[in-house]
């Protein structure tokens, strides 16, 4: 049952072949199995369980609320939740109780959503590993998969080393969504994408990353990175789940000037059989030495797969795609030096002992408050906003993403439906690996085929595309013109038809001892996949 | 949310002292040098250039002043700029606070169509170009009572530019003649009020009360086209009456509603302009008079007593009536202006503009804000004296005065009387009383019907003005009498009978001899005297042009 998807779940909670209560004690049980994946901060067991007993009367009553009825979900702690303490994975909101809820959020709850609890993450969601949290990095349940370690025992039948040891990233900044929808502890997760922060993951978990298109999905609640650029994101096991949020999520909110004022029309994605009308761009600037073999194996085989089905499959240009990760770390360190200077420890936040004036105060509470990520960032956007740098940063660098955006409106009105791009250059690595870079140079390799669609506020999709040699999954992206999201999920889905992506096989996983998987007997959770 | 506690070092008024003590050696200073004679001096000196442009000194060189305004007018809104927060002044502490207000994460910013309507309307009061695309910024600076740590304003693109405002001017020793003059305004933005610091120095505490962050503001950018502190408090006053007519700002100063910001620099004719200094939070009209004359003359005898004017910040201190440096915020500020990411640019339309089929509430008509704008002061005060044969300068004195015009054109509907007997009336003898008693004009005992009342009774020459005056007294007094109950009470009316004041007349001149022969010489204060005495006799119920009627027919 928890391996099922959330439509296939959703009927069978039509059905009454599981309850809302029992659905929700089954996931927290898992939940409380995986801890050591560290996919979660906050376990809201109380809220969920009132909430799955609501659902179930309504049921019983027959008057259920639709689709998301019961049926539990995880958020990234940076959307604020009423009652529930939202850290951002940083020191400075340790403790902070958001007094009201993001848009989407009470949008899920809405429907009767169940809210399992808030997912863990790179501190302010800056970072492309989930490593950089307050709270300690996520685990990729990949690492305890059997295909994974099947494939590890066979490339290295001498070494036993312990899954504890060599475990994997989740990716990120949304690891711990992505960890928690592939842990099975939940059927749909909420992530946030500024520069591929809900795609990164979902790849490198084997799920469904999408990111919408700019203004289409409230921002109301999130707490920022970048205003400009981010854009909550829907983390399912495949595309129908994924559209399936997105007509919850989507349309205007008075809270968001940002967002679309059109009426938005629920996404209900058809069954598409022919594909010889459809026009796939391969962008010929993503084709870069750093990208791993498997992954451009898997790039080459999708196009090919389209081409055999009829579409055409062209090669195009976006010229200044080179540009975009300078770019991107102007604009974006500029807006984080901007929009963390509120976490000042006078309102809400953490704030230190030190009294002797309001400005050593300050100082104190945000050297305390945050990473040294965070206070990089800041430090290097205040540098950007001076004066005398404006014009030559920060102006320069707005400029740069009107062409990186045009880029695309130019490949579109050429004829091209959709871009087909890798997501990330490989399959998860291992954290001992991940970690001999710094957060800044691996956000820049990770984010560089994601960020551009950031850029450019157009909607973009990480769906699997298969397993490495390694075992592990890797994804591919799907790229639209902006608010062409349901063209985009109806590609994407004709895509994961074909693919067939395999079913994930996580073992039994226990909390205390997870190098217990490598024992071949234990139960087994199987994924499967719709 | 409790309010958050914080220390604080240093308080400000330490500078202020030490500002006095450390120059008095530049200044005149009677020999006793105590506070209160260095106070009544600064006074007396802010006084004296009130009426004229600060004068060269004896021997001296000349000297221009350059002044230039900035203002500050809270929007008259029911909420915030961007949060749905009510506006109230007064309100308890930290009650009138949303989540955007205090900045919690993941709050954005809701544009209040209303403010933007009373920019536009405020714009197009003072000649303004109205953009009809303006953009919004964050301006940062860390500050216990801005939340945010930034404030969000219109720094590249506001929403009305170029703009002009005429304002009226005593000329001549009698301040009898007014002159028109211009100052040009360079910008109107659109942006957010800060919260208040509440400084306990007993206790080296700051207490901070963010009711008033988010308010909207107007700010307005005056050109440096003043000279003097009079013209700074004309202009500033007439804005006042602009904003209070169109009703986009209450503007009223002691509740901070307007404040003022005034760009300080002396010249010598011809040369580039000084170096400024920056007056800040000028908060009466008074204060701003005298703080720019003040600071006028700092800076002259500054550069003449061969010292240089520094760029920088100064408050007024209204005890000392001097202005002084304000805390040093460590070098330079740079506000590190950004685009503000969670609005979208501001978009207005004309008539000839507006998108086809659009509701009108989503979207902003510049010219239907044009149609309804009201009547503006100047166009009031011209009608004024077009329509009441008024002088200019009493159109400004019923303008000046709050409600003062309301209570004159009630007294106007319901009297008979001249409406230059009316204007006396209202701007001689009730002003007085209310100055005298130091009252507004919605606190004046007597009401414009009274006064009405009183007004007919002197038109129709049932009292003569003497006794009018002694009505308006027993009116003021306020025991729900009608001028007319006053008068018959009183026994006030004037003598009709003809024959009966002809016999007192007779009598009087028979009384007094000697006055008839000198008034039958030729001498006029004769005739007076008598007049005098016959009204005596009357008790003042006489009417003296008759009686003058009478013993001049008699005496003939």
């Amino acid at each position: 049952m928890l391996g099922r998807t959330l439509r296939e779940v959703s009927v069978a909670l039509k059905q009454g072949q599981i309850t809302p209560t029992e659905l929700c004690r089954k996931c927290l049980s898992v939940i409380q199995k995986t801890k050591f994946l560290n996919a979660y901060i906050t376990v809201s067991y109380e809220v969920a369980l009132k909430q799955a007993e609501e659902s179930e009367k309504r049921y019983k009553k027959g008057q259920s609320l639709g689709e998301l009825d019961g049926i539990p979900v995880a958020v990234k702690d940076n959307f604020s939740t009423a009652g529930i303490e939202t850290t951002c994975a940083s020191n400075m909101l340790k403790g902070y109780i958001p007094p009201f809820n993001a848009t989407v959020v009470q949008k899920l709850l809405d429907q009767g959503a169940v809210l399992m609890g808030k997912t863990n993450l790179d501190e302010f969601a800056m970072g492309s590993g989930s490593t950089d949290g307050a709270f300690g990095p996520v685990k990729n349940p990949w690492s305890y998969s059997k295909q994974y370690r099947e494939q590890r025992r066979l490339r290295s039948p001498g070494e036993r080393r312990g899954a504890d040891e060599d475990w994997l990233i989740a990716g990120g900044s949304s690891g711990g969504s992505a960890a928690a929808v592939a842990a099975a502890t939940c059927f749909a997760a909420l992530g946030s994408d500024t520069g591929g922060s809900t795609r990164n993951p979902a790849a490198h978990c084997g799920l469904v990353g999408f990111k919408p298109s700019y203004g289409l999905v409230s921002r109301y609640g999130l707490i920022p990175l970048v205003n400009s650029m981010d854009v909550p994101g829907i983390l399912t096991r495949c595309v129908d789940d994924a559209a399936a949020v997105l007509g919850v999520l989507a349309g205007h909110d008075p809270k968001d000037s940002t967002t679309v004022q059109d009426p938005v029309k629920p996404f209900v994605l058809p069954s598409l059989t022919d594909v010889s009308k459809l026009c796939v761009g391969i962008p010929k600037e993503y084709l870069v030495p750093e990208l791993s073999s498997e992954v451009r194996s898997l790039w080459s085989k999708a196009a090919g797969l389209f081409e055999s089905a009829g579409a055409k499959v062209i090669d195009v240009s976006l010229p200044h795609t080179s540009y975009s990760i300078v770019c991107y770390h102007v604009l974006c360190t500029s807006e984080v030096a901007s929009n963390m200077a509120r976490f000042d420890g006078l309102e809400y936040g953490h704030r230190c002992d030190i009294n002797e004036s309001t400005e050593a105060m300050y100082a104190a509470t945000r050297r305390e408050g945050f990473n040294d990520v965070v206070r990089g960032r800041i430090l290097s956007g205040n540098f950007f906003l001076l004066k005398e740098n404006y014009e030559n940063y920060f102006i320069k660098a707005q400029k740069v993403r009107r062409l990186i955006a045009n880029d695309f409106v130019n490949v579109f009105n050429s004829g091209v439906d959709v871009v087909l791009t890798p997501t990330t250059l490989s399959e998860a690595v291992p954290f001992l690996e991940f970690i001999k870079e710094d957060n800044r140079t691996r956000s820049a390799q990770d984010d560089i085929f994601t960020q551009a669609a950031n850029m450019a506020g157009v909607p973009a999709v990480s769906v699997p595309a298969g397993l490495s040699p390694q075992g592990l999954p890797i994804g591919l992206q799907f790229i639209a013109p902006a608010f062409g999201d349901q063209k985009l999920l109806t590609v994407a889905k004709w895509f994961e038809k074909q693919i067939q992506f395999p079913v994930t096989q996580l073992q039994e996983l226990t909390e205390d001892c997870p190098s217990g998987f490598e024992n071949d007997n234990s139960a087994s959770v199987f994924l499967k996949q719709c | 949310m409790a309010a958050p506690i914080l220390r604080w070092v240093g308080p400000g008024k330490r500078w202020a002292l030490a500002w006095v003590d450390s120059s008095s050696s530049h200044r005149r200073v009677s020999p006793n040098g105590s506070a209160s004679h260095r106070m009544r001096e600064q006074r007396s000196v802010a006084q004296q250039s009130l009426h004229t442009a600060p004068k060269p000194r004896k021997g001296g060189h000349k000297w221009a002043a350059v002044v230039g305004l900035e203002v500050h007018a809270q929007i008259s809104s029911n909420s915030k700029l961007f949060s749905g927060s009510q506006v109230s002044f007064a309100a308890p502490p930290n009650s009138l606070v949303s989540f955007f207000d205090a900045s919690l994460p993941g709050t954005l910013p809701v544009l209040n169509r209303r403010c933007v309507e009373a920019a536009v309307m405020t714009g197009l009061a003072l000649n303004c170009h109205i953009n009809k695309k303006s953009l919004f910024d964050r301006k940062h600076y860390f500050y216990a009572d801005l939340p945010a740590g930034y404030q969000i304003t219109q720094q590249r693109l506001p929403i009305a530019v170029r703009g002009s405002l005429t304002y009226g001017v005593f000329v001549g020793n009698k301040r009898s003649h007014m002159a028109t003059k211009t100052v040009r305004i360079k910008q109107i933005q659109l942006e957010q009020d800060s919260g208040k610091s509440l400084h306990d120095d007993l206790r080296s505490q700051t207490l901070i009360d963010l009711n008033r962050a988010g308010v909207g503001l107007l700010e307005m950018v005056l050109e440096p086209d003043l000279s003097c502190g009079e013209e700074a408090a004309t202009v500033v006053r007439e804005l006042q009456l602009i904003l209070q007519a169109l009703g986009t700002s209450k503007a009223n100063m002691a509740e901070g509603q307007l404040r003022v910001d005034a760009n300080i620099s002396v010249h010598q004719p011809g040369e580039p302009l000084g170096i400024r200094t920056e007056v800040k939070n000028l908060n009466s009209i008074r204060f701003l008079a005298r703080a720019i004359d003040h600071e006028i003359q700092r800076q002259i005898s500054e550069l003449e007593s061969g010292g240089v004017i520094l760029n920088e910040t100064r408050s007024f201190d209204h005890r000392l009536g001097c202005t002084v440096p304000m805390r040093d915020k460590e070098g330079k500020q740079d506000y590190r202006f950004m685009p503000e990411p969670n609005l979208p640019p501001l978009v207005l339309y004309d008539t000839a503009s507006l998108p086809v089929g659009v509701e009108p509430q989503q979207v902003i008509n510049i010219d239907q804000i044009r149609d309804t704008l009201p009547e503006l002061p100047r166009v009031t005060r011209e009608r004024l004296v077009r329509e009441y044969g008024m002088l200019p300068e009493h159109s400004f004195t019923l303008l000046n005065e709050v409600g003062l015009l309301q209570f004159f054109q009630s007294v106007m509907k319901e009297t008979r009387a001249e409406p230059k007997k009316v204007t006396s009336w209202v701007l001689n003898v009730l002003l007085g009383y209310l100055k005298q008693h130091n009252l507004a004009v919605n606190e004046s005992p007597i009401t414009p019907s009274a006064l009405a009342g009183l007004l007919d009774l002197l038109d129709s020459k049932a009292i003569s003005s003497s006794a009018a005056k002694e009505v308006f007294e027993e009116l003021w007094k306020g025991k729900a009498k009608t001028a007319a109950q006053i008068v018959s009470e009183k026994q006030l009316e004037l003598m009709q009978d003809q024959e009966a004041l002809e016999q007192l007349c007779q009598a009087t001149m028979e009384g007094h001899p000697q006055v008839v022969t000198d008034m039958k010489t030729g001498n006029p204060k004769a005739i007076n005297k008598l007049i005098g005495l016959v009204r005596k006799a009357t008790l003042n119920r006489a009417d003296p042009a008759v009686i003058k009627n009478i013993l001049e027919r008699l005496s003939a």
